[in-house]
C-alpha cells in the first residue's frame, strides 16, 4: 500500500506503507519531520496529521485514548489523527495525510 | 551568590537512567547532583507515560512508568543523591584546574571532574501553538505557565486546552480574574473529572465562559493582547477580546542549551564510545537515549548497561591515583555495607 504524505514544507512524498506497522512508523522511516516522541504508545501526540480527501472516514474510529491525547495536540480539526493509531493495511492504499504543524 | 556545589559527578536528567547511574556510581563511592527540568523524577516514564505498563525491564515482568521509577528512587537512596529540580542545565564551562561548571537557569552551579548527560531527548518544553506571530507576545501577554497567581488579578484570561493543567487554572484563576473563557476543540476533557465537574459548575453560575473553539489568531500591539480570532468548525470566525492569554498543550522534548556545550552532535544526539560512554570531550559522558553508536537501541535497559561502564570509567576521571577493584553486591561487604545491608 501507498502513504501520500505532505510534510510541514507542504512537499508531497509517496511511500510504501508496510501492512500491519502504522502510519506513524512509515512517516518517521521515510524521514519526515515527525518527533513521535513516546515511540507509537498514544503517550505524547507527536505524531499528529490530518487525513485528508475523503480518507478520515474510511479509517476505523479513534479510540478514547486517541481521543483524549488529542486535547494535547495543537491544531487540532475534525479530521485530525494520531498516526501511531493508523494502522496500514490494503484499504488504505493510497491514504492521504498533512503533518501537523509543530 | 552563593557559591558553587563541589562533587563527583554531576548528572543532567533524572529519568531512568539518570537515577540508575546513581547507583553504579554510588557503589564507587562517587557522589552525585543531578539536575532536570521537571519537578520530579523519572523523566519521560512519569511526564510521558507514568500509567502505561512497561514489559521489557529484566526481571520485572511487569510494571508502569511511575513504578519503574518509584523503584529506582528506593534503589539509589543509600547513596543520598541530591536533586535540584524545575532547574534547566543551561551552561558549560570547563574550570583552569580541569573539571567542569555547569550552571542552571535558577542560579545552581556544580563543579565535578565529570559530567554525565543522561537527557532523553533533551528538555520538555512547553508546546507553543502554532500561531504566526505569537513569538512578541510571549512573557508579556502570553504564558506558557502560570508563576505568581497575583500577576493574573484583574486580567481578562483566555486559557486554550482539556488537560489537567488547562482545568485546573481554570478553576484557580476564576476568582481572580476579571474576565476568564477557556476554549478547548471539544466538549470533552482528559482531565480528571472532578475538575471537569468544578469547570461546568463555574460555567453554569457565569463565572468562566467555556467556547468550543481554537484560537487561530493573535491581535495586538507591541507584545500586548487586545483580542484573538476564535474559530469552530460551525459557526464563523469571530473575534474575543482578551489581554492574556495562557496555552496549555502539556510538554514537548527539545535539546535545548545541551546543543551549545561543545559537544560532537550528530542529529542531535551525543557520539560516544561504547567501552566508556565517554563523548569526544574527556570527561563527559552521554548515557541513554541521547547518545549514539553503532548499534544504538533506545531501550531503558540498554541505558542501565551504559550507565555501569560510563561509572567505572568515571571513577578513573574522579580517582585519577586510586586503584578500582570489581566486586559483586552479592558477595562484597563493602558493598552491602554502602547499601545498608550488611548483617
Amino acid at each position: 500500500m501507498k502513504i501520500i504524505a505532505t510534510d510541514r514544507r507542504g512537499q508531497i512524498h509517496e511511500i510504501e506503507g508496510r501492512e500491519g506497522w502504522s502510519v506513524m512508523e512509515m512517516l518517521r522511516d521515510a524521514g519526515l519531520d515527525i518527533a513521535a516522541e513516546c515511540g507509537g504508545a498514544c503517550a505524547c501526540a507527536t505524531c499528529h496529521v490530518y487525513v485528508t480527501d475523503g480518507w478520515f472516514d474510511k479509517l476505523p474510529p479513534r479510540s478514547d485514548a486517541e481521543v483524549d491525547m488529542l486535547d494535547m495536540a495543537l491544531a487540532v480539526e475534525p479530521n485530525s489523527r494520531l498516526s501511531c493509531q493508523i494502522t496500514c493495511t490494503s484499504e488504505l492504499n493510497g491514504i492521504k495525510v498533512t503533518v501537523a504543524p509543530e | 551568590m552563593t557559591s558553587p556545589i563541589e562533587t563527583d559527578v554531576a548528572i543532567i536528567g533524572a529519568g531512568p537512567i539518570g537515577l540508575f547511574a546513581v547507583f553504579e556510581l554510588g557503589l564507587l563511592d562517587l557522589k552525585a547532583h543531578l539536575i532536570d527540568i521537571l519537578d520530579r523524577p523519572g523523566g519521560q516514564c512519569t511526564e510521558l507515560y507514568p500509567e502505561k505498563p512497561i514489559y521489557d525491564i529484566p526481571g520485572l515482568p511487569v510494571c508502569t512508568g511511575q513504578e519503574l521509577t518509584d523503584r529506582l528512587m528506593e534503589q539509589i537512596k543509600p547513596f543520598k543523591p541530591e536533586f535540584h529540580f524545575g532547574e534547566m542545565a543551561s551552561a558549560l564551562e570547563k574550570l583552569p584546574d580541569g573539571r567542569w561548571k555547569l550552571s542552571t537557569d535558577a542560579g545552581t552551579e556544580i563543579v565535578a571532574p565529570v559530567l554525565v548527560v543522561a537527557a532523553g531527548g533533551g528538555t520538555f518544553v512547553p508546546k507553543r501553538p502554532p500561531i504566526a506571530g505569537i513569538e512578541p507576545y510571549e512573557g508579556k501577554s502570553v504564558f506558557y505557565a502560570v508563576r505568581k497567581m497575583e500577576a493574573f488579578r484583574g486580567k481578562n484570561i483566555l486559557i486554550a486546552g482539556g488537560g489537567d493543567s488547562a482545568l485546573d487554572w481554570t478553576i484557580n484563576l476564576a476568582p481572580v480574574a476579571a474576565k476568564l473563557t477557556l476554549v478547548h476543540h471539544r466538549d470533552g476533557f482528559r482531565a480528571a473529572q472532578h475538575s471537569v465537574n468544578q469547570m461546568r459548575e463555574l460555567a453554569a453560575h457565569g463565572k468562566i465562559n467555556f467556547e468550543i473553539a481554537s484560537v487561530k489568531a493573535l491581535h495586538g500591539d507591541n507584545g500586548m493582547l487586545d483580542s484573538v480570532t476564535l474559530s469552530s468548525p460551525d459557526r464563523p470566525e469571530w473575534k474575543h477580546a482578551c489581554d492574556t492569554f495562557i496555552p496549555f498543550f502539556g510538554l514537548t522534548i527539545k535539546l535545548g542549551p545541551i546543543a551549545n556545550f561543545g559537544l560532537n552532535l550528530t542529529e542531535n544526539l551525543i557520539a560516544v564510545d561504547t567501552a566508556k560512554f565517554e563523548s569526544t570531550t574527556p570527561g563527559i559522558f552521554a548515557i541513554g537515549d541521547i547518545n549514539t553508536y553503532s548499534g544504538k537501541l533506545k531501550l531503558i535497559l540498554s541505558g542501565f548497561h551504559e550507565a555501569a561502564l560510563m561509572a567505572q570509567a568515571a571513577f578513573h576521571v574522579c580517582r585519577p591515583n586510586e586503584k578500582l577493584r570489581f566486586q559483586y553486591t552479592t558477595s562484597s561487604s563493602s558493598l552491602q555495607k554502602k547499601l545498608g545491608v550488611s548483617g
